[in-house]
């Protein structure tokens, strides 16, 4: 189980959040000038990084806002939490 | 390399030796410098891609590397259902190929995979559940593939342990039944590959990871592997959980995502569940080993992982579905539980591919349901890398469906949530 740190909240359960995927994807600016590979890939194509990964939580259960985790993906731990639109604070420990 | 055969007289010659003489079921070769395909990953998929290139596609030198031991990843942590009732017309052909080759795999391969046709029952819960299932038990039946509706009536008659009576959260409206579905031994498959696959010529490498792929001009040279580096004409690649890393090696992305799925199995009880139970709308899955225990699959956790573990959460929920269903396991008690990694397509559907680079196919993203394609993915997989395009099986589960939008969405119609 994890405990995650909301930024507004607090430590708390992993019950009360939901996840949200990869992060720091953007929406195409000019959709209509994309073609089907560029749509492809922003619609389906993801990093899915063995280590360190960052990505969207949002706490549902309790403050119902979204935010960013940087976690690693093989010991599961967090390494950094932030609000959305900032870029990762980096690894602290 | 020709083996004695596996029979009830091989079986009582060895046990006039107390069986200390048994030979061994395949090689540990050193590996060559070059191949004409490399198969990386050692699961049921890999070495049944391998056994398939040597025996129905003639290919000569093939060797198959795994980084650990062959069976050790997904094949050894499932839940070993095998069914066929898909929805769509391209995914039930597939897997119902594959169902028709597990129906005589021990047979062909020598060994006891303890295929076991104790019939598949997907339950619903809700009136929407109950169209789902007549929908998906009558696009079966127009494939060609063995469904049946059933009320709580007669499925109290083939479960008398599950509760029906209505006075559920959830209660139990009825159910789609695959009769030929059921169970197999999920060592005794990849064993059974690996003794076949070597039999006909196949390298099996252990203790091998492949950590680069070379190529040159776009075309495949070789895998760098922790054993030094090896040459091949051809790759295939069907390493599941791991797809997306071998992928990087290779210079593309996938649209898959791993995701961590856990498993767990009760202390053996006497028999009180012959068939499999499977359920979407309370998410649990369960059938009785031949040992006795309770095999009971829970989902997967939102959250990506490669760490073979997941959260207790996904235990708690899929226990309760469990009880809820069956009142009488409520004091059963567990006596393992595991996680694998699976990767998951947008889909729900697999990847059975060419890729970017010339001679580098890939066979990935089977989620959560991968087990009972074992032999049907191995077949059109050999297929495809023997002639560098698909076979008529598997031309729809190519990688270019995510940017021709031509999709095969299975999930929730499969039966069970991904």
């Amino acid at each position: 189980m994890l405990e995650i740190e909301c930024p507004w909240c607090g430590s708390r359960d992993q019950d009360e959040f939901s996840y949200g995927g990869e992060a720091h994807i953007v929406r195409p600016l000019s959709p209509e000038n994309l073609d089907d590979r560029e749509w492809g890939d922003y619609l389906f194509f993801r990093d899915n990084k063995k280590g360190q990964h960052a990505e969207q939580w949002c706490h549902s259960a309790g403050c119902r806002r979204w935010f960013n985790v940087v976690r690693d993906t093989v010991s599961y731990r967090i390494v950094s939490v932030y609000r959305s639109g900032d870029s990762s604070p980096g690894d602290p420990s | 390399m020709k083996k004695d055969r596996y029979s009830v007289f091989s079986l009582a010659r060895n046990s006039v030796n107390y069986h200390q003489d048994w030979a061994e079921a395949w090689r540990s070769p050193e590996p060559a410098g070059e191949y004409d395909v490399i198969v990386v990953g050692g699961g049921g998929h890999g070495l049944a891609t391998a056994y398939y290139l040597a025996t129905e596609h003639n290919v000569g030198r093939v060797a198959l590397l795994e980084k650990g031991w062959i069976g050790g990843g997904n094949t050894g942590r499932n839940t070993t259902i095998v069914r066929s009732n898909y929805l769509w017309d391209e995914s039930a052909h597939l897997y119902e190929k594959s169902l028709k080759l597990w129906e005589g795999l021990s047979q062909e391969l020598n060994f006891n995979v303890m295929f076991s046709q104790r019939g598949v029952m997907n339950l619903g819960h809700t009136l929407q559940d109950m169209r789902d299932i007549y929908r998906r038990s009558n696009a079966n039946r127009l494939n060609g593939i063995d469904s049946e509706i059933l009320l709580p009536d007669q499925i109290k008659e083939i479960v008398p342990a599950m509760n029906v009576s209505g006075d559920t959260r959830y209660p139990v409206l009825g159910a789609s039944y695959q009769p030929r579905g059921g169970v197999a031994r999920h060592d005794a498959v990849a064993w059974g590959y690996a003794r076949a696959a070597d039999s006909s010529g196949v390298d099996i490498i252990q203790n091998c990871e492949v950590t680069g792929i070379r190529q040159e001009g776009g075309s495949v040279r070789g895998v760098e592997t922790n054993r030094g580096y090896i040459g091949a004409k051809k790759v295939a690649v069907v390493v599941a959980g791991h797809a997306s890393v071998l992928a990087e090696m290779g210079g593309f992305r996938l649209p898959v995502e791993s995701h961590p799925l856990q498993a767990l199995v009760s202390e053996p009880l006497k028999p009180v569940l012959d068939t499999v139970v499977m359920s979407n709308a309370v998410h649990g899955y369960v059938s009785q080993s031949d040992k006795g225990e309770l095999v009971i699959g829970a989902g997967i956790d939102a959250y990506t992982g490669y760490g073979q573990r997941g959260s207790f959460s996904i235990i708690e929920g899929n226990v309760a579905a469990i009880v809820e269903l069956f009142p009488i396991f409520s004091r059963v008690r567990m006596l393992r539980q595991w996680g694998g990694i699976v990767d998951v397509c947008p889909d729900a559907c697999p990847i059975i591919s060419k890729t970017p680079v010339n001679g580098l196919y890939f066979n990935c993203g089977w989620g959560t349901g991968g087990f009972k394609a074992t032999p049907g993915s191995g077949w059109v997989f050999a297929h495809t890398v023997a002639n560098d395009e698909p076979h008529p099986l598997n031309a729809a589960f190519e990688l270019d469906r995510f940017y021709s939008g031509a999709l095969i969405d299975e999930h929730g119609a499969a039966g069970v949530a991904h």
